[in-house]
Order: structure tokens, then C-alpha cells, then sequence
């Protein structure tokens, strides 16, 4: 019979005491900057959970940040840091939008092309920064910053082009065709009272089962695991490593690529000139970790970041810079970081007694 | 030809204003990684620092004093980094990234809460970093374009020189290079690993902070949320690219400063798409790494946390 694990061995309890901490020093900095957390955190839970359609839009949120971070926890498990989903989110969103724009199919087809174009090019844009760390071992981390700004300016110089910009706006595409966006029918976003209402949600969910489908129950995902253990023993053991972190990175890309077809063609419907970047891949990283690295652990944490964005950004409304759900968030990933301090104090409490 | 060669004085000039607070914080990385921490809130810190000094400018109405302030925001930063990385064995990669959502945030969050919008006031160029040679040298003139620079941006190369020394040429560089590479021997000598990586990354921070500070307090005149951008980013990558040397760095990130510098020049002819030129660095960054660099030799202890025997 398999021994039931005590409370304070699971990851999800200092997950959850990360995230109440992080809450704590997001006060703390309110009330030094004069105002008053109560007011801040009840606008931020009313602004989530106030009326149904806030709920719905906190998902729509979610969903690319769902892809984003299944794409940092599925390279995280073959011990790669795809610190890159920025840039594979960006040429993913680029590549939907371009067929989004300039293809005219009817929307049976041509949803699933634009997601697979965005797949392409994510799965594209990761495995070459997996190419040159296998073949001439250049450090993953250095490509994959080059590669986020290389998308990132790829992207601003797209937007400026003849056959994707529209005329007399400065700064955009034009918008994406009907047949391409993946909003909910008309009849269901009017019962939803929620303009932006897509797939991307219903998507999302079903990548993270695959996924963890993928990485549970097949023999790729076996291999993946194995050499994110030990890479040095599952070659040993006739495992090809380089090709498993090649696959790996791919599969990564191309969730993050979808993600950014999810932004595009659920919630923007086009794409504008970026100041800075972005930031979806980064938030990944972020909802890899709340989520413990684990695909269905990434829907949870997706939707946790998707309302602080969301919710977030009605923090102005009572006065509250937005910028403290970046602070809280930061102090959760250190206190997640620092679990095992935790782990050790209320050890030696129930000890104790 | 008197525009070209005045030309090349505005090119050089780019590159000196592009470089210094790349290499600030490459400078610092160095050490951070060396002896054998990630750090990858360096952006984080950059950006806590150019707030600051921007705010100290105000404040003390003194550039040198704002940038020093800069510069000891980002050492703050830099101890979340070095205690939960060093004390309680956290991963380092994701306590650098927790840095980084962290450091933008406050800078942001202060910035509203203080003054009340995303930019602070601009400063004075009395309140501003000095130029040294303002004035020698006739305004549009080659030495008079190449010297339109602040104090600082000479001040720069002289610190790379000391890291280089303290690196190379003392003890505490060595200690640190070993510490990088074999803790645990180090430790058997007597060495105290946990002090000399404290140093480290505090130092780390301390020079990002002045990286951030010099955009702040020289390059332009107050902060704003897009003034880093990604430059952190680009000092790490730096010292990849300089394989983890204050040399090497150096080097690197003149490179990314010279591009950059021909970028603002090129641009201003709009020929070319400015879009299209931003990219070269990254892309003669990886062509560069393929063609000549090869494996870089990371620190064999570099991101292993290191747990001191009882």
C-alpha cells in the first residue's frame, strides 16, 4: 500500500504560503505608499470575481499565459531554461497574423492553419536555439535573448510593412479576417456580455492534457524526463539526449507559438508596434513555477496570473499603481524558490509538539 | 569629406553613450558569475538603479551623488539575490527572475506613488553628470563630437582595467575564480566560499545599479518605463559572449555599443528600416558565436548552490 504523504510534504501547501506571503509584502509597500490594502485587494477580488463577465475575461487572460508557461514547464523538464518563450511568442503571433490577414479560407480551415502556422514558427524559432547548443554549444540562454529580440524587431518591422500595416494608423496591422479569429459565436459572447469570449481557454485545457499525456504515459516523454534527471545516465542508459532536448525545445516553441496565435486571434485581432517587450514569456516563466512545472499545474497558475493582470489593471481605480501585482508576483516566485526553508521550519514546529 | 570625418566623430560618440552602462553591468556580472552565481536580475537591478538615480538627482541635486545611489539601490537588490541564492540554496535562475518582475515593479510603483505618473520630473543639466570636456573643443568639430560625453563614459574603461586587475592580478581574484569552479576544495583551504560569493553578487548589483543610473543621470535626463529595455539582458549576454572575462565583456560590449551607434546614425538617414538594423547585433552576436567563439567555459560550479560541510 503506498504510505499517505503528510500535508507538509506537498509542494502545493508552500506553493499556496508563497503566494499569501507575496500578498503581505504587496501590502506592506501599499501602505507605505498610503494606500490602504483592503481597498487595493478588494478592488482586485471584486474586479475578478464582481460580475460573470469579469470571470469570463480573467480566462481570456489566461489562455495565452497558460501557453506560455506549459511551454517554460515542458523545457524545464528535459533541465533546459526556455527563457525564449518571449521570442517564440512573438513569432508565433506573427506568423497568425500574417495568414490571418492576408489568406481568405473559410474559418474551418482557417483557424487551424493560422495555429499551425504559429506552432511552426515557435517550434522553429526554439529548435534552432536547441541547434546551436547541441551542435556548437552555445549556451542556451545567450541565443535565446538574441532570438527574443530578434523576434521583437522582426515584429516592429512587419507592423510597417505595405501588405500587413493599415493605412493611416500608425502603429498596427490591419485586423486579422472573421474567418480567423477564434472568438466564441455572436449569440454566445452577447450571453457572456464579454466582447473578447474565444477558444482559447477550451484550447488551452487541451494542450495541458496532451501534454501531460505526452510526458506521463509515452515513451518520449520518458526519454525527456530521463535526461532531465541525469542526462550523463540516460545517455548511458541509449538515450539520444541531444535529439530529446532538440525535441523538447521544439514542442516548447510551439506551445509558446500558440500562445501568441491564442492572444492574436482571440483577444487582439491584430498586432501593434511594441515600446517594450511584451512580456508573455517571461509571465511563463512565472506560471511554470506557481504551477510546479507540471501542464495541469499550468491551467491553475495561468488563471491565478491572468487575474492579477486583469484584475490588476483596475488597481489604478482606486489609486493603487498596478506595478504592486508585479512585485507580489516576484516575492511568490522567491518564496516558491525558498520552499525547502519553509519546508524545514514547520518541520521542526510539528516536531516539536 | 569634413561631414564624414564629423560623422565618424557622432559614430564614436553613439558607441560611448551606448557602452557604458552595458558594460557596468557586464563588469559586475563577471564577478557574480565567476564566482559562481547566476545572476539574471541584472535587468531587474538596472532598472531599480536608473529609477533611483533619477530620484536621488532630484533630490541631492548632485549627478555623482545620484549615481551613486543608483548604483547602491541596485546593490540592494542584489542581497535578496545573494541571501536567498547563497544562504538558502534557491534556484538561481528563477530567484534572478523573480528579480526582474520585482525590480521594474518598484521602480514603477515608486515612481507613481512619488510623482504621480510612470516618468519622474526631468532633471537639470546642472543636476545632471558632468561632461568633462564640454567646451574644449568646437560643437560639431571631429574631437568636439567625439568628446560630447559624460565623465562617466571614460570612467567606465578605467573600472574595466580594475576588474581586470583585481580579477587577475590579486588574490581576491583568485579566490573568486576558484570559487566558481571548485567550492568544495576551496573550502578545505579555508577560503570562506559563502563571503567571497556575498562580495560578489552584492558588487554585481552595486555595478548594474550604476548602469541603470548612467542612462538616468546622463544619457537622458529622468526615468521612464521603457529607458532599460532589455539592456540587462544584453550584459548578460555580453558576458557569454566575453566567455564570463571582464576582457572579454569589454569587448562584447563595445561591439553591442558600436551597433547600437550605427544604428541611431543610420537611422536618422531612414534608408533602412530602423527595425531591420536593430537587428544586426543579435544576429552578428549568434553568426560571431558559430563562426569564432565556440563552447564558452561556464564556471563548473556556476548555479550550483553550495552547501557548506558541517
Amino acid at each position: 500500500m503506498r504510505k499517505r504523504k503528510s500535508i507538509l510534504e506537498t509542494s502545493v501547501l508552500y506553493t499556496l504560503i508563497a503566494i499569501v506571503l507575496g500578498f503581505v509584502i504587496g501590502a506592506i509597500f501599499l501602505v507605505v505608499a498610503g494606500i490602504s490594502p483592503a481597498a487595493a485587494y478588494g478592488k482586485l477580488i471584486d474586479g475578478v470575481f464582481g460580475k460573470p463577465k469579469f470571470m469570463v475575461w480573467t480566462l481570456v487572460y489566461a489562455s495565452p499565459l497558460i501557453f506560455t508557461g506549459m511551454s517554460v514547464a515542458f523545457s524545464l523538464r528535459t533541465g533546459v531554461f526556455n527563457i525564449g518563450a518571449e521570442g517564440q511568442f512573438v513569432v508565433g503571433s506573427l506568423a497568425a497574423c500574417a495568414i490571418g490577414i492576408l489568406v481568405d479560407l473559410p474559418a474551418v480551415i482557417h483557424v487551424p492553419l493560422c495555429l499551425a502556422a504559429a506552432a511552426a514558427a515557435g517550434f522553429i524559432w526554439s529548435y534552432l536555439v536547441g541547434l546551436l547548443k547541441v551542435k556548437r554549444g552555445i549556451h542556451e540562454v545567450l541565443s535565446y535573448i538574441m532570438f527574443n529580440w530578434i523576434a521583437f524587431y522582426l515584429s516592429n518591422y512587419a507592423v510597417n510593412t505595405a501588405v500587413l500595416h493599415k493605412e493611416g494608423n500608425g502603429e498596427a496591422t490591419k485586423d486579422v479576417l472573421d474567418s480567423a479569429r477564434l472568438l466564441f459565436p455572436q449569440g454566445i459572447l452577447k450571453a457572456l456580455n464579454c466582447t473578447g469570449a474565444n477558444w482559447g481557454f477550451i484550447l488551452a485545457v487541451a494542450a495541458a492534457v496532451l501534454m501531460w499525456v505526452i510526458i506521463e504515459k509515452t515513451t518520449l516523454g520518458y526519454r525527456l524526463k530521463a535526461v532531465g534527471y541525469n542526462k550523463e545516465a540516460a545517455t548511458f542508459g541509449g538515450i539520444n539526449a541531444d535529439q530529446s532536448i532538440l525535441t523538447a525545445l521544439g514542442i516548447s516553441g510551439a506551445l509558446a507559438g500558440i500562445g501568441g496565435a491564442v492572444q492574436i486571434l482571440g483577444m487582439a485581432g491584430r498586432i501593434s508596434q511594441f515600446a517594450g517587450q511584451e512580456g508573455y514569456g517571461f509571465e511563463g516563466i512565472t506560471v511554470a513555477l506557481i504551477g510546479g512545472s507540471s501542464p495541469l499545474g499550468c491551467i491553475f497558475s495561468g488563471i491565478f496570473y491572468g487575474a492579477m493582470k486583469y484584475g490588476g489593471a483596475k488597481l489604478t481605480m482606486v489609486g493603487a499603481p498596478e506595478e504592486v501585482i508585479d512585485i507580489i508576483m516576484g516575492c511568490v516566485i522567491i518564496f516558491i524558490a525558498i520552499s525547502s526553508v519553509f519546508k524545514g521550519l514547520l518541520m521542526k514546529v510539528v516536531k516539536k509538539k | 569629406m569634413n561631414g564624414m570625418i564629423s560623422n565618424l566623430g557622432l559614430l564614436i560618440n553613439a558607441t560611448l553613450v551606448a557602452t557604458p552602462p552595458l558594460l557596468l553591468a557586464a563588469l559586475g556580472s563577471c564577478f557574480s558569475e565567476r564566482s559562481g552565481v547566476i545572476n539574471l536580475g541584472i535587468e531587474g537591478m538596472m532598472t531599480i538603479g536608473a529609477f533611483t538615480g533619477a530620484a536621488m538627482g532630484l533630490v541631492a541635486g548632485n549627478g555623482w551623488i545620484a549615481f551613486l545611489c543608483g548604483g547602491l539601490a541596485g546593490a540592494a537588490m542584489a542581497v535578496i539575490h545573494a541571501i536567498v541564492c547563497i544562504q538558502f540554496h534557491a534556484d538561481q535562475t528563477i530567484a534572478g527572475t523573480a528579480i526582474n518582475f520585482i525590480g521594474p515593479g518598484l521602480a514603477l510603483f515608486l515612481a507613481k506613488a512619488i510623482y504621480g505618473s510612470s516618468d519622474t520630473p526631468p532633471l537639470d543639466i546642472s543636476d545632471k553628470l558632468p561632461k568633462m570636456f564640454e567646451g574644449w573643443f568646437p560643437s560639431g568639430s571631429f574631437l568636439g563630437n567625439v568628446l560630447n560625453v559624460y565623465s562617466v563614459a571614460y570612467l567606465v574603461f578605467v573600472f574595466a582595467f580594475i576588474a581586470w586587475f583585481v580579477f587577475y592580478k590579486t588574490k581576491f581574484g583568485t579566490h573568486l575564480r576558484a570559487v566558481g569552479e571548485h567550492p568544495e576544495a576551496c573550502e578545505s583551504l579555508g577560503i570562506n566560499v559563502y563571503l567571497v560569493r556575498y562580495i560578489c553578487v552584492i558588487l554585481s548589483g552595486f555595478m548594474a545599479g550604476l548602469g541603470g543610473a548612467f542612462v538616468t543621470v546622463a544619457t537622458i535626463n529622468q526615468f521612464r518605463p521603457s529607458v532599460i529595455v532589455g539592456q540587462g539582458f544584453i550584459a548578460i549576454a555580453a558576458v557569454i559572449f566575453g566567455k564570463f572575462s571582464p576582457e572579454g565583456a569589454a569587448k562584447a560590449c563595445l561591439l553591442f555599443g558600436f551597433c547600437s551607434g550605427v544604428k541611431s546614425i543610420i537611422s536618422m538617414s531612414n534608408v533602412v528600416s530602423p527595425n531591420l538594423i536593430s537587428m544586426i547585433p543579435y544576429i552578428v552576436t549568434i553568426i560571431a558565436l558559430i563562426l569564432f567563439v565556440g563552447k564558452a567555459h561556464t564556471p563548473a560550479a556556476n548555479g550550483k548552490p553550495f552547501v557548506k560541510s558541517k
